[in-house]
């Protein structure tokens, strides 16, 4: 049987009377929230205090070529609760340019890297961030990998090495 | 005991014990029998590499009876999986450490074109970076194919093999080559079936590059 958690409903009645109306949808038992960025860190420190004490993803969607798109990345943040198994799913919506998002590290010490990657991949910078620095590509690396502009096969970095034949060794 | 007849042949008798060859011959026997690897093992494909060497495939019967994981002490690289542009250098800066004679074999797609993965991160073949004495094709290969990449490799150690190493020496043998077509082509003259006067060649080209055989 696949996992359905435990309902948020009553968290989310408590965070909608603590920072206003939010717009909130459920697809296939994962609750999806979506906050403000001004308000972000706040509710998220809320919901940890709530009882949501593991921060299991912080990932990105990049929105350049979604037609029906208001803004162009969308921050999501997976968190759950050991406690009671309850899963939710905040989304924050940021633009260009400079795209930058107060970074919770100060909440869960496991942004650190997830935090990373995502600068790393995306090119969101997480203001408060001790140690903001490339995590899956190589440092020399310039671009932002997987945002839509970004052609697949990349822009020759990939072989941007020299080249050793036998008369090397 | 060496008998000369004069007259009709040449040919020396020789005692039953004794054995005449190449000493590049026996070289290259001591080195394809003693291939040690340096598994250079990224992704799955060091999986199948692992399996090759375990005992229901057995790569220790070809005398790959050590997986050094020092290139200080191994003689042929097997790069098993895919290689990605930060992993290029370190992959580069191994194959420098190797000892002459080296060889390497580019085991599976991703290492030999880069397999399915056509994206911004993943070398597009190692053979662009490294040189490549055989390619292995499969995603992963079988224990067998990789075997049987490892028994051709060993023919053509045994086939262009030197005691010296001559073979890696591929710039010198194309000075020489160019010098010889230079030497050759306004006589005219087809040297491939005439080894004296390959050897008269050679040595004349070698002249003109300066380099002594």
């Amino acid at each position: 049987m696949p996992f359905t958690p435990p309902s948020v409903d009553d968290v989310l009645a408590a965070l909608t009377a603590r920072v206003g109306s939010l717009e909130t949808s459920v697809s296939r038992g994962q609750t999806r929230v979506v906050v403000p960025e001004s308000l972000a860190f706040d509710a998220l420190a809320w919901l940890k205090e709530q009882g949501f004490d593991l921060l299991v993803d912080v990932t990105c969607v990049d929105y350049l070529e979604y037609k029906a798109a208001k803004h162009r990345y969308g921050l999501v943040y997976l968190l759950a609760s050991t406690a009671t198994n309850q899963r939710l799913t905040i989304r924050v919506f940021i633009d260009d340019p400079d795209p930058t998002v107060k970074s919770v590290m100060p909440l869960w010490e496991a942004a650190n890297w997830l935090e990373r990657e995502v600068w790393d991949l995306f090119g969101i910078r997480f203001t408060g961030h001790p140690d903001l620095r490339r995590l899956v590509m190589p440092e020399e690396f310039t671009a932002h990998p997987l945002r839509k502009d970004y052609p697949l096969q990349g822009r020759g970095e990939r072989h941007n090495f020299p080249v050793l034949t036998r008369d090397h060794s | 005991m060496a008998v000369v007849h004069s007259g009709s042949s040449n040919r020396l008798e020789l005692p039953e014990n004794v054995v005449v060859g190449r000493l590049d011959s026996l070289a290259n026997w001591c080195r394809k029998n003693s291939l040690w690897p340096m598994p250079f093992a990224t992704a799955c494909c060091g999986i199948e590499l692992m399996a090759t060497g375990a005992s229901k495939h057995d790569l220790a019967r070809f005398g790959a009876e050590v997986f050094r994981f020092s290139p200080r002490q191994c003689d042929l690289m097997i790069v098993a999986g895919r290689v990605v542009m930060k992993m290029l250098p370190v992959l580069q800066r191994i194959w420098q450490q190797m000892h002459e004679p080296k060889w390497c074999i580019s085991m599976g797609a991703c290492a030999s074109t880069g397999g399915v993965f056509d994206t911004y991160a993943v070398v597009q073949g190692i053979d662009r970076f490294i040189p490549v004495d055989m390619y292995v094709p499969g995603c992963p290969p079988r224990p067998e194919q990789l075997i049987q990449a490892i028994i051709d490799l060993q023919d053509k150690i045994q086939r262009e093999g030197t005691i010296t190493g001559r073979e890696f020496d591929t710039a010198g043998r194309q000075l020489r080559k160019r010098a010889l077509v230079e030497i050759a082509n306004p006589l005219s003259i087809d040297a491939s079936r005439n080894p004296m006067l390959q050897r008269e060649l050679t040595a004349a080209a070698d002249a003109i590059v300066g380099r002594h055989t």
